[in-house]
């Protein structure tokens, strides 16, 4: 019992989640309306879309792979889905998963067919959707249809039917704060999380996410213990590649247009998360919840730049941002370097 | 059939470019004039740089990622140094001067940090120059702001606007580097260790390589050649605008090197090759573009080009 407190109060993921907390408390306390609904909202919004890419990238990794194509998927699927959104909610998720999807069986195909390493595959496939969501979107965003619900899917709140309205006025007091959170849950941010525990589920509790350890852990082994090697690896590429159309659906519908130039530097944050979060990437060892709290992590720190500057005490320009996640990431990797080393021995 | 293989492998990429000459000789309108060479020689000029570097990173088995936010932190520091905006520097000589030898030798100090990163705590090359690829470009804008720095010094920009013998000087600076390189990597025994390194890193350790060193040198050359493409980059565009310069340069480094025929996982390495590979993919551009297709079809090809000359690569080793 010691032991395994031990363990678990060790591990990469409560680490994470304890600085997660940390700084949260320390923002709410040093920043009015850190903690208000709103702020939650849509830090919320905009984290999901990160995090669904780092879910897949997530899996992708645990199987000892890589995949540097979800950023500009994503952006392709966004303009897919807000091509067809005019008719319709399903329309347009369809589309944008089903671009994704498609993505996911192309880099699935030339890693498990021609053989060829998964960075120089995915990198093609980054190239290859970045020229289609140009070519579909005739080099400009592409609005999406307000006519139908299908806003609703990065703009949307799940219960805004039941949701009181006292619950916003002043004297709501905390109880009354936080049931009119739950009730305003960000759609886009329920989608994430939703997907983080099917995720989760198939990663402990089924035989495919066993292999994909295995496949991580020792790719050869596992071929002569006789586990479908190519089947796994050929499924983590198309989980990937959903994972990142659902994201580039979220980024349609929030942001009223697909996007064919976003998602530059997508890939980055979500191999930072997915290290920040524990995962190995050698493969072999990987943390589904930890890539969450990894994604969230890297959210926080960037809305917290964003109060600082609005503090006006010091003024940190936005490019201060990537100097931050970099040096995070620095930090990370070596204290993982070193922690994995007594592991080995 | 199996006559045809060693040819191929050898100077496939040679055939390719030149069944490109031909093709476009035949079919591009104003092919064979001076300025199409000068146009295409002048675009591929910092991606043959930038290339020779990746080709030894590359031959070690590694990848550098960071090499576009390397030339955006050596764009960005050079109008710094010879502009005097940092410290002010008397003649205009010495200014330039070390305004071009500092930002190169930063760069290449930052490739040393990438190899010091890899080999001290042995992370995978793909993660350790993420952490430069993420930041790096990060440095160079909080250095300037985010500002772009426009400058007119005739005496700097030479390096990539004079001319000497009616070729542009860019074009020399990467020939030669590219014949050094190529020297290297046959005739002397670093280069023999590069490759040894790339072949087998247990088996060329116990044979007395000294890996670790190898490595932080290959990265350090790396960052060095990122250095002289980023001081070229902002010579050719009189500005120095740390958001854009070379943006989107690792892809292209990587590409050049794959379908010049370097082996990906290390081992076997041509600067030829990568030099041969980064004509191949700014010709295929060039024709497709002044031929009427639009560029994000051209983004496609380059995609299908570089899964197809990785393909065959590997479908001739087994």
């Amino acid at each position: 019992m010691a032991s395994r407190m031990r363990r678990m109060i060790l591990s990469p993921t409560f680490a994470v989640a304890l600085v997660l907390v940390l700084l949260t408390t320390f923002a709410t306390l040093r920043y009015d309306g850190f903690a208000s609904a709103y702020n939650i909202s849509s830090v919320l919004r905009y984290v999901s879309m990160f995090a669904l890419v780092a879910l897949g990238m997530c899996f992708v990794i645990m199987t000892g792979g890589i995949d540097l194509s979800v950023g500009t998927v994503a952006a392709a699927s966004s303009v897919v889905s807000a091509i067809l959104s005019p008719y319709g909610l399903v329309a347009g998720l369809a589309g944008g998963l089903g671009f994704g999807l498609a993505a996911g069986l192309l880099n699935a195909v030339i890693i498990t067919r021609l053989k060829i390493l998964p960075f120089i595959a995915t990198l093609a496939t980054m190239l290859a959707a970045s020229g289609t969501a140009l070519l579909l979107a005739d080099n400009q965003t592409v609005s999406v249809s307000y006519d139908t619900a299908f806003t609703t899917l990065g703009q949307g709140d799940m219960f805004t039917a039941l949701r009181p309205e006292w619950v916003d006025s002043d004297e709501a007091g905390w109880f009354g704060k936080l049931l009119g959170f739950v009730l305003g849950f960000p759609i886009p941010a329920f989608i994430a999380l939703a997907s983080y525990v099917l995720g989760a589920i198939v990663l402990s509790h089924t035989a495919f996410g066993r292999h994909v350890l295995a496949v991580g852990g020792g790719e050869d082994a596992s071929r002569l213990m006789g586990l479908p090697v190519t089947r796994t690896i050929f499924c983590v590429y198309l989980i990937s590649g959903t994972c990142a159309g659902m994201a580039g659906v979220i980024l349609a519908a929030q942001f009223g247009a697909g996007q064919p130039i976003e998602g530059v530097g997508w890939e980055l944050f979500a191999i930072a998360s997915v290290v920040v979060g524990g995962t190995l990437l050698t493969g072999g060892k990987g943390s589904i919840w930890g890539t969450l709290a990894g994604a969230m992590l890297l959210g926080v720190i960037f809305t917290i730049l964003n109060f600082e500057n609005g503090m006006g005490w010091i003024s940190l320009s936005a490019y201060w941002q990537s100097v931050v996640r970099g040096t995070f990431l620095f930090i990370v990797v070596v204290l993982q370097s070193r922690l994995a080393k007594p592991a080995q021995g | 059939m199996t006559a045809l293989k060693p040819i191929v492998t050898r100077y496939g990429a040679l055939v390719a470019l030149t069944l490109l000459i031909l093709f476009n000789l035949a079919v591009t309108p104003n092919f064979a004039t001076m300025q199409t060479l000068s146009v295409n020689l002048t675009q591929v000029c910092t991606i043959v740089i930038v290339g020779v570097g990746m080709t030894l990173v590359i031959a070690t088995g590694g990848i550098d990622l960071s090499v576009g936010a390397l030339m955006a932190i050596a764009g960005a520091l050079s109008p710094m140094i010879f502009m005097g905006t940092l410290v002010p520097i008397a003649p205009l000589w010495l200014a330039i001067t070390l305004g071009i030898i500092l930002p190169i030798l930063a760069a290449g100090a930052f490739g040393v940090f990438n190899g010091w990163l890899i080999t001290r705590f042995s992370i995978q090359p793909i993660v350790a120059t993420l952490v430069l690829f993420i930041a790096g470009r990060g440095l160079a804008q909080v250095s300037t702001n985010g500002n772009l720095q426009v400058f007119k010094v005739p005496e700097f920009q030479a390096i990539a606007l004079g001319r000497v013998l009616g070729v542009p000087f860019q074009v020399w600076i990467m020939l030669g580097m590219v014949l050094v390189a190529a020297f290297v990597l046959k005739r002397t025994v670093f280069g023999k260790q590069v490759l040894a390194v790339g072949g087998n890193e247990r088996a060329a350790r116990l044979a007395g390589v000294p890996v670790t060193r190898i490595k932080l040198i290959v990265y350090g050359i790396c960052g060095l050649c990122s250095g002289v493409a980023g001081l070229i980059v902002i010579a050719m565009n009189s500005a120095a605008d740390a958001n854009l310069i070379g943006q989107g340069m690792e892809l292209d480094a990587i590409a050049a090197v794959a379908v010049g025929g370097t082996l990906l996982n290390g081992g076997r390495a041509t600067i030829i090759g990568t030099l041969l590979g980064a004509l191949i993919i700014q010709l295929v551009r060039y024709t497709l573009l002044a031929n009427g297709v639009p560029d994000p079809v051209a983004l496609i090809a380059k995609a299908g080009l570089i899964v197809l000359a990785v393909w065959l690569q590997q479908r001739e080793q087994t």
